[in-house]
């Protein structure tokens, strides 16, 4: 919870914070962590913490768009073919499957080859690509839920689809969704790292990943260029899942 | 294992299998700029286009195209690679064994390491060794593949000097027989216990829950009244089904296992297909990346049949389902 909260915060906060833009020279190159440079300078000398700030923001913005988009895919698939049932539930469920199987990581690669890196694409495949999960936890759940009293009962007094839908299984679908959601979020953060980290994100935009990327070659002579930056990701990683882990605890004792 | 189940298993292989192709092909005609200059490369002259504009169809109406490409993809032929110059099939091919190596191996240290860690975990749950194991493998899932490889290099390799830094042989000296394995064993034993350190900490959390799980039924109760030892009990009745759900991730995990190899092998200089996605990638050679998402893609279609196969032998009741 407070580590989540910190990322939030470094990522809001980040400009105001250090005046220092990230993709300016303020120093000697590959200078140790010191009092004017508490992360120490990378290659080209300029300051790793305002780097580390600034990532924070770009990797919160990919990490909640790709999720928003998943919801929103996953949660409308999962109720098509759960409430429907049928040949809408069969198709439903094979593309489910097929995106299910299809690796993402790989997906990303072959699209910034073809259509060049930006942002918008990441969280676009990543978006498109990231929900079969929540897609099928959503169905079960839908599944179990039309068999449920309330429900039947719903149905008998002439509720509409739209309004049973609404009213009775949406309430009691969100909860748990949001649990398979609060996951994504510390995946996605971690596959966008890793695409960075490769130099397969937006050139023109400061990311953890890319940082992390950048010090490869210099890992002999600088250990805080790689450091800072990994242990930022990990931070975020690891306060999203505790944060979910508090939340579907919290689920389960209501 | 009914004959019915394997071939109902096996045929819903094709639909997944056209899916990727369809994946592919879509991926390569919704790019800017001519297909052709995607199969071919920039640098062909108007001869060769032709020549791949006829080969893949390209002339034809777009249905049509996907029919021909499917056929051509059924058979393994990619078109040429920009940068060797031969199949690209080919040149992928041989990148095989050492990423194969690299995964079979981490795999190997996380199911050994992983079962002890989660059975150890879970005997006493919410204890402090447990909370200790469970909140390790946590931490451990939540950091990048990339910084625990840096940090492996930094205090083992460049400091420690326990293990070689990049490469799978030392350059310049050419070993034989026993030697030679020695030296490439020497190589693997970073990079894997790197890319083995996530599938850790997955399996440890996934043992750790059917353990404690099934601890708490009726018929292990039921075992422990009886007088059966702890060792008996667990290896004979709560082990067995708790490895049901650690086979499903296993398997499951298939596509990011390979994901992360990509990251270790650009980390650690390990020469298979993730060094080669990313150099395929720097040049823009775009039938070998095309090649390498289809591979992995039917790869991780396959593994994840193996598993359901293997799940439905242990657990007869998949079949009925």
């Amino acid at each position: 919870m407070v580590l989540a909260g910190i990322v939030v915060a470094m990522a809001t906060c980040g400009p105001i914070m250090t005046s220092v833009d990230p993709f300016s020279i303020v120093g000697p190159p590959l200078l140790a962590p010191s009092t004017r440079h508490a992360f120490g300078t990378d290659a080209l000398g300029r300051d790793m913490l305002s780097g580390v700030l600034f990532g924070a923001r770009t990797s919160m913005l990919i990490a909640l768009a790709v999720s928003a988009l998943s919801f929103a895919c996953g949660m409308f698939v999962g109720l098509l073919g759960g409430y429907c049932g049928g040949w809408v539930d069969q198709l439903c469920t094979r593309v489910t499957e097929l995106l299910q199987v299809l690796p993402r990581f790989f997906l990303v690669v072959v699209a910034v080859a073809l259509f060049g890196p930006g942002v918008d694409r990441l969280i676009l495949i990543l978006g498109l690509t990231s929900w079969p999960v929540l897609a099928r936890v959503v169905r079960g759940e839908v599944l179990s839920l039309r068999r449920a009293e309330f429900v039947i009962a719903a149905e008998a007094t002439g509720a509409t689809t739209a309004q049973i839908l609404r009213r009775t299984v949406l309430p009691n679908v969100v909860p748990g969704a949001l649990t398979v959601v609060g996951l994504l979020f510390g995946q996605v953060l971690l596959v966008e790292a890793s695409l960075g980290f490769l130099g397969l994100g937006d050139p023109n935009v400061m990311t953890w990943g890319m940082l992390a990327g950048q010090s490869q070659a210099f890992l002999r002579v600088a250990w805080w260029l790689p450091f800072f930056p990994g242990i930022a990701i990990t931070m975020a990683v690891l306060g999203f899942n505790l944060l979910t882990d508090a939340f579907s605890a919290t689920l389960r004792a209501h | 294992m009914s004959g019915r189940f394997l071939l109902q298993r096996l045929l819903q292989l094709l639909p997944a299998v056209a899916g990727i192709v369809l994946v592919g092909f879509l991926l390569v005609h919704l790019a800017p700029g001519d297909p052709v200059i995607a199969l071919a490369g920039e640098s062909g002259d108007s001869a060769y286009y032709a020549f791949m504009r006829q080969r893949f169809g390209l002339d034809r109406p777009l249905f049509e195209q996907l029919g021909i490409y499917a056929q051509r993809v059924a058979v393994g032929d990619l078109g040429a690679s920009y940068v060797y110059g031969r199949s690209a099939m080919s040149v992928i091919l041989e990148r095989v064994p050492a990423t194969l190596l690299l995964t079979g191996t981490a795999l190997l240290i996380a199911i050994i390491g992983a079962l002890p860690l989660g059975i150890l975990a879970a005997r006493r749950p919410h204890t402090a060794g447990d909370l200790g194991i469970s909140s390790t493998a946590l931490a451990m899932y939540s950091t990048p593949v990339f910084l625990i490889g840096q940090l492996a290099i930094l205090l083992f390799a460049l400091h420690g000097g326990l293990f070689p830094v990049q490469g799978m042989f030392d350059a310049g000296t050419s070993t034989q027989g026993a030697a030679h394995l020695w030296d490439l064993a020497r190589h693997l034993m970073l990079p894997a216990f790197v890319l083995a350190a996530h599938e850790l900490a997955v399996l440890v959390r996934v043992t750790r829950g059917a353990l404690a799980h099934e601890m708490t039924v009726e018929h292990v109760r039921t075992a422990r009244g009886k007088g059966v030892s702890e060792f008996g009990v667990l290896m004979r009745h709560t082990l067995p089904r708790a490895l049901l759900p650690v086979i499903t991730v296993v398997g499951g995990r298939a596509g990011q296992l390979v994901t992360g190899a990509v990251v270790v092998e650009v980390v650690f200089g390990w020469p298979g297909i993730g060094r080669l996605l990313l150099a395929a990638l720097q040049s823009r050679d775009i039938p070998v990346l095309l090649g390498i998402f289809m591979l992995v893609s039917v790869s991780v279609v396959v593994v994840n049949l193996i598993t359901d196969l293997v799940y439905a032998a242990r657990d007869p009741r998949v079949e009925l389902a």
